[in-house]
């Protein structure tokens, strides 16, 4: 391949798997060092502000709590938009981006629940209560792990990317569910606080670590979902190669009178 | 448990998982590359690859 056909100049170009290949290897050491130097500000903002007047040094734990839980429904939302692409515009790569967003998405669901748990204890008292925000949450959780179980389930990358389509989409309902419960029904957790149309009624001490963390925890997922996504396209690669040589072992130790069954093979 | 310990458990938490996932990422793709690289070293290659040269 010469550099002329690597060339991106349309997003469709992004379909080829060679060229997302190429595009992505020049850009993931540039999102890794963005990412790390948006963690190390964000951190030493987070240990460098005052503790909240009520809630004291426990308000540190909102740093990280609050970003992964909008990492949680991003994610969900980034699979929702790849599952579209798979099912309307057949894109080549929509179901590597939903396959491998899923791991992700449940590490950064698992984390806002342990830290959310973790704040609840010395602030309301509880670890946990089966109200409307942490169950919805919990129930977006179990569909990260069950549509990481049905990839792995089915064999067929095609056959799984589909089914996997329709789940996530139907799944999605749950993502407004997991936004207005605090508005719906009664729950110990807060109402929106940073995101409101009257602008954050959140102190700006405690705003910007919270959004620097924001930013890194987006930095955070983009890389690890490029690179995850590289892995998967190459997983691929080595399973037609292998599927091709020993398609080509066999006709070459059976000699012609056999090939022609080989090649009636799927 | 002090305020501070909650805290620290939060972020440790945070740390361990992240650092599970950058790990599992980094060492797929390296046994990826090298599924590759065993395959190629074995005179097995893509189609497209071979026309290029």
């Amino acid at each position: 391949m010469n550099e002329q056909s690597l060339a991106i100049r349309k997003f469709s170009d992004l379909a080829n798997p060679t060229r997302f290949l190429a595009l992505s290897g020049a850009v993931w050491p540039w999102m890794a060092a963005a990412t790390a130097l948006f963690f190390a500000v964000g951190l030493y903002l987070c240990f460098a502000t005052v503790g909240d007047y009520q809630q004291g040094e426990t308000v540190r734990i909102m740093y990280v709590h609050v970003p992964a839980a909008w990492l949680s429904m991003m994610c969900y939302s980034v699979m929702a938009i790849s599952a579209l692409g798979t099912l309307v515009w057949r894109h080549p790569l929509a179901d590597v981006s939903a396959k491998t967003a899923a791991p992700i998405g449940a590490c950064f669901t698992f984390i806002a629940l342990v830290t959310g748990s973790l704040w609840g204890k010395p602030m309301w008292g509880t670890w946990w209560v089966w109200d409307a925000r942490l169950t919805s949450v919990f129930v977006l959780f179990l569909m990260y792990l069950g549509l990481i179980a049905l990839n792995r389930a089915v064999d067929d990358p095609a056959r799984a990317a589909k089914v996997g389509a329709i789940l996530i989409l139907v799944g999605f309902v749950n993502i407004p569910i997991i936004k207005f419960s605090v508005d719906w029904w009664n729950t110990l957790h807060q109402p929106a606080s940073v995101i409101r149309l009257d602008g954050p009624a959140i102190d700006p001490e405690f705003l910007r670590p919270l959004l620097v963390m924001a930013i890194a925890f987006t930095l955070l997922f983009f890389t690890l979902h490029v690179l995850a996504m590289r892995n998967e396209i190459l997983r691929r690669r080595v399973a037609t190669l292998r599927r091709l040589a020993a398609r080509s072992a066999g006709r070459g130790a059976s000699g012609p009178a056999t090939a022609g069954r080989g090649e009636g093979h799927p | 448990m002090t305020h501070l310990g909650y805290v620290a458990v939060a972020y440790a938490a945070t740390f361990l998982t992240v650092a599970g996932l950058v790990l599992w990422v980094w060492l797929d793709g390296r046994a990826r590359r090298r599924d590759l690289a065993i395959l190629e070293a074995a005179g097995i290659r893509r189609r497209s690859a071979g026309e290029a040269q």
